[in-house]
């Protein structure tokens, strides 16, 4: 039993194994729904303001550009700078539509802003490399999961007939957008073509060493071996987790818990002191049983 | 058992200290071991933030090492600890590691000089058969609409968007038509006009790309009405004895343009003949295999539509003459078609894994 798949359960089905070169098995966990959708926010809003903040700066350019030329608009001078200006805000649509993802999602980190806030990356299914070429792909489909169904219904919105265009807009958008409820490994249409997924890229801190010989050294501290039979490997994670997190409320009521199954009465203070020794002792019984094979998941086994 | 040696001594007195205090060997085996994932920790936030050049040579040299040092760790405390944060600690750090190591070694530039220097080319070669389809079906559809019209004009003003139908309609004069072929060289906001139609035919494109998503269906309904219109217009053109220059008008950037869309849908339709005839491989491998090498297609594809934006916008007007344009056309034409099949350049260094 690994550690990643005992402290959090409800991750199992998001668990999947990756073998790297080297012959060791690393979990990956799959990105939750709710983080990619987040992340796509996040990047649809940014994007979205880049490209009000670029058609209003342009506009201004235009602006300040035609009163310069007063009466001449139209004429050489500036009239050529006004093409140059709509040329370049075509230019800047068309690459803030297709190219923010491409550009993010092909650096080092495989993530859109949007993807690094969520704590979330992407990653080649088979293991193997990311190529430009799965970026270029899982992107082009972005096109028909989720800006064609938004212009079809603005379009059908400035149209006539909103009814049945909305309806098929909506019927469309819905078979993309859900893709990803559909399948085991919650693809969307893009990641398929592209041989992609996105999984989660915590970045964890390392902790601090919990254990240490000194305070074990008083009398009322030192655990006989039937109280420390009593728990196995999952109570020792659930332990170490409100050492780590270190919230008095907690660790007295984990204390208290404690002192009742082995039958020691609970004393005022010194709930941590007791707690890190009887940590220390019950880790270095399950990983001495550990070295010899024997394993005990948690206190019923 | 024993325990096992330690690899690197610790280095300060402080850490001499704890390590005298941790009471248990798996927490020595980590305090031992902690510099060296500290320091790999450092590298690949180095990376991850795309600062290569700020990174030491003994750092780059180092990392593959460090990476196989980490990960041997992190199998062994697998086996021999139960500090759930420190192998949770040390199963992230691998995992990042890994995709800087395993990761895209090619820069976006890298990798377009490749994709000039013949993987595009082979790209497209791979995908010929879907080419030749996505012809048929475009020569089919230009036929289809001439066809159309030919039976009933009314069905010209189905076919042809407003757009196109000014004064280009059904019974319009022999100059009128004339008009709009030639003579437009003193027009305005030409470049503009190029850059608009270059944004437009690249969203068609992905689109009819997108679209073999759907087993390849809607890609091939997209390329018979694209191409009914110029099938219809054609048919008009005729009408007044202005077949030739027609095709001389639109073949300046038509040659690139439909070359364009015509890999376009061969790419859309590849994704969909492979998903629903995948062989041997399972769908989805399938559906990936096709998808990457059709990605290049595509990025070719976003590329030609520039060039025959260009075209458009400013050779067509440029050039007035019916055989000038056609030597342009005709130059364009052979040029893809070298570039295409002619060109077989091997890049180097694909996948030193």
């Amino acid at each position: 039993m690994s550690a990643a798949s005992t402290t959090c359960r409800k991750e199992d089905d998001r668990l999947r194994r990756m073998v790297t070169p080297e012959g060791i098995a690393l979990p990956l966990v799959l990105a939750s729904r709710g983080a990619r959708f987040g992340a796509l926010f996040i990047d649809l809003l940014m994007v979205g303001v880049l490209m009000v903040v670029t058609t209003l700066g342009l506009i201004a350019v235009a602006g300040g550009t035609a009163a310069l030329e007063g009466e001449a608009a139209g004429s050489d001078a500036g009239g050529h700078a006004l093409q140059f200006l709509a040329i370049l805000w075509i230019a800047a649509m068309f690459l803030f539509r297709n190219a923010w993802f491409l550009f993010f999602e092909l650096g080092p980190r495989g993530a859109t802003p949007g993807k690094r806030l969520a704590g979330i990356r992407i990653a080649a299914r088979d293991g193997g490399r990311l190529s430009p070429e799965m970026v270029i792909a899982r992107n082009l489909l972005r096109d028909i999961e989720l800006f064609l169904p938004i212009t079809f219904l603005l379009a059908a919105r400035d149209g006539g007939d909103t009814e049945a265009a909305g309806l098929a807009a909506l019927a469309w958008f819905l078979v993309f957008a859900l893709f990803p409820l559909f399948n085991r490994d919650r693809l969307r249409a893009g990641d398929v073509i592209a041989g992609t997924w996105v999984v989660e890229a915590p970045r964890r801190k390392l902790g601090n060493v919990l254990t240490s010989a000194a305070p074990a050294s008083g009398p009322d501290l030192r655990f006989e071996e039937a109280e420390l039979a009593v728990y196995g490997e999952y109570e020792l994670q659930m332990l170490e987790r409100v050492l780590r997190e270190n919230r008095r409320e907690a660790m007295i009521a984990v204390y208290q818990t404690i002192c009742g199954k082995i039958g020691r009465a609970p004393a005022e203070g010194g709930e941590r002191l007791f707690l890190e020794a009887y940590y220390t002792q019950l880790r270095a019984r399950l990983e001495a049983g550990m070295r010899l094979g024997r394993r005990k998941a948690d206190k019923f086994d | 058992m024993t325990a096992s040696p330690p690899v690197s001594a610790p280095q300060s007195a402080l850490e001499l200290a704890a390590l005298e205090l941790a009471a248990l060997r798996s927490d020595r085996f980590r305090l031992e071991r902690e510099a060296d994932w500290q320091r790999l920790e450092a590298i690949v936030s180095r990376l991850e933030a795309g600062r290569f050049r700020r990174l030491s040579d003994d750092d780059v040299l180092d990392l593959p090492v460090l990476y196989r040092t980490v990960a041997s760790s992190l199998s062994v405390a697998r086996e021999t600890s139960l500090d759930a944060a420190t192998l949770a600690y040390l199963e992230g750090l691998v995992q990042r590691a890994w995709f800087q190591v395993y990761g895209p070694r090619q820069s976006l530039g890298s990798w377009f000089r490749r994709f000039l220097g013949g993987e595009w080319s082979r790209a497209v070669r791979a995908i010929w058969l879907d080419i030749l389809i996505a012809l048929g079906v475009m020569i089919a559809g230009a036929v289809i609409g001439w066809l159309l019209v030919a039976h009933d004009a009314e069905w010209y003003h189905t076919l042809v968007p407003g757009q196109f139908a000014d004064t280009r309609v059904p019974g319009a004069s022999h100059a009128a038509l004339r008009d709009t072929l030639f003579g437009n060289q003193d027009q305005d906001a030409l470049s503009v006009f190029a850059a608009y139609l270059f944004s437009n035919n690249a969203q068609v494109s992905i689109l009819a790309f997108a679209l073999g998503f759907a087993f390849g269906v809607p890609t091939l309904m997209l390329l018979v009405q694209n191409m009914g219109v110029l099938g219809a217009m054609l048919w008009l053109y005729h009408g007044q004895g202005l077949t030739v220059d027609f095709i001389g008008w639109l073949s300046v950037h038509g040659t690139t343009e439909l070359f364009a869309i015509l890999l376009a849908g061969g790419a859309g339709l590849h994704i969909g003949r492979s998903m629903a005839f995948p062989g041997e491989r399972s769908v989805m491998r399938a559906a990936a295999d096709a998808g990457q090498r059709a990605a290049q297609v595509m990025a070719g594809v976003v590329l030609m539509l520039v060039v025959a934006a260009m075209l458009e916008g400013f050779a067509r007007q440029l050039v007035d003459s019916t055989s000038g344009r056609f030597a342009i056309g005709g130059f364009m034409l052979s040029f893809w078609c070298a570039y295409f099949f002619g060109f077989r350049h091997q890049p180097q260094g694909r996948w030193q894994a």
